[in-house]
């Protein structure tokens, strides 16, 4: 039996990714959002004060141990995007701090490689 | 009493919180049609239970309908699973099953970006839905595996056959897997991890 067979995609026929019909700024003036990772792990500075709004308050709270980005949308039962938005602001303020993930450079780097295979191994 | 006090929100189990010293996070992205496996497979590596994350947008942002003219928007909600790996007590693997169709990936702000790698997990008794996803990896150079996901009533092609109906060039690996079976699931990802260091100039 002949399994159906792929065609190579022809190179222009994308036809690109659609524009998102809302965004959330970081301010009034439209200020940027913080470059966020789904993987961005989050850490709180402080514990949340009264004047805290809510949300802002429950990420504090979360983040007493460092959560990634993804964790938290998934706990607080917010789209990504939006978390994204809150973080811009907890930033600002420096209630709490990011750690970019370790992104896969043009050469991905061995050690790194390695100590994966390592904890896998493990498993 | 009772207590009205915003803890309706459940935060992870303390055995999943993770230690203060993890400081770096990689990402892998498991990829295939819907009913695959991927979330299994996510469920069965995963030290977490998986979680999910959402991202909705409006009907017309698919591209697919014009609602010019239409009175109410649909909005989609697009989910994707996850799952978590300590790797040491710095370094965390995070795994994202997403589906095949490519017109919701752009929703995960660089889902691909910065990713190590991604699986492919292939049914055999739905070959085409790969073809797409095979794609467009290859155009975005996001380095891939293809895991065989074994169901007991798929047809059963010979390796070969799978890698010319697929197009795949020699060197990128194809494993038959199991995604229920943590160790399967397992040999997957080291699959991916010895291919992507292959690929790496020695230091």
């Amino acid at each position: 039996m002949t399994p159906p067979r792929r065609e190579r995609r022809l190179p222009g026929a994308d036809v690109g990714d659609p524009e998102r019909l809302y965004v959330i700024t970081g301010g009034p003036d439209g200020a940027k959002r913080a470059s966020l990772d789904l993987v961005t792990m989050i850490v709180a500075r402080e514990a949340p004060s009264p004047t805290v709004p809510p949300e802002q308050a429950a990420i504090l709270r979360l983040c007493g141990a460092p959560l990634s980005v993804a964790e938290l949308s998934a706990y607080l039962s917010l789209p990504f995007s939006v978390v994204t938005a809150l973080l811009t602001d907890l930033l600002t303020l420096d209630l709490v701090e990011s750690r970019a993930p370790v992104a896969r450079a043009s050469l991905p780097d061995r050690s790194l490689l390695e100590a994966v295979m390592h904890g896998l191994q493990k498993l | 009493m009772d207590s009205r006090s915003s803890d309706t929100i459940t935060g992870p189990r303390s055995e999943d919180v993770l230690p203060t010293t993890a400081t770096s996070a990689v990402k892998v992205v498991i990829v295939g049609g819907f009913g695959v496996g991927k979330t299994t497979m996510v469920g069965s590596v995963s030290e977490i239970r998986p979680l999910t994350t959402e991202e909705t947008m409006t009907q017309a942002g698919v591209g697919v309908d014009d609602n010019s003219g239409v009175e109410s928007k649909t909005a989609t909600t697009v989910a994707m699973d996850f799952g978590r790996i300590s790797i040491s007590d710095q370094l965390v693997l995070y795994l994202f099953g997403t589906p095949g169709q490519e017109r919701f990936w752009f929703l995960w702000n660089g889902l691909f970006e910065g990713a190590l790698g991604a699986v492919v997990l292939v049914d055999t008794r739905r070959l085409e839905v790969s073809f797409d996803v095979i794609g467009r990896l290859e155009e975005r150079g996001v380095p891939f595996v293809v895991a065989v996901n074994t169901f007991p009533d798929a047809p059963s092609h010979p390796v070969e056959a799978l890698r010319t109906a697929l197009d795949l060039p020699d060197e990128v690996p194809m494993v038959d897997c199991d995604a229920r079976l943590r160790a399967s699931s397992r040999d997957v990802l080291l699959t991916l991890m010895r291919y992507l260091h292959s690929l790496a100039l020695p230091a």
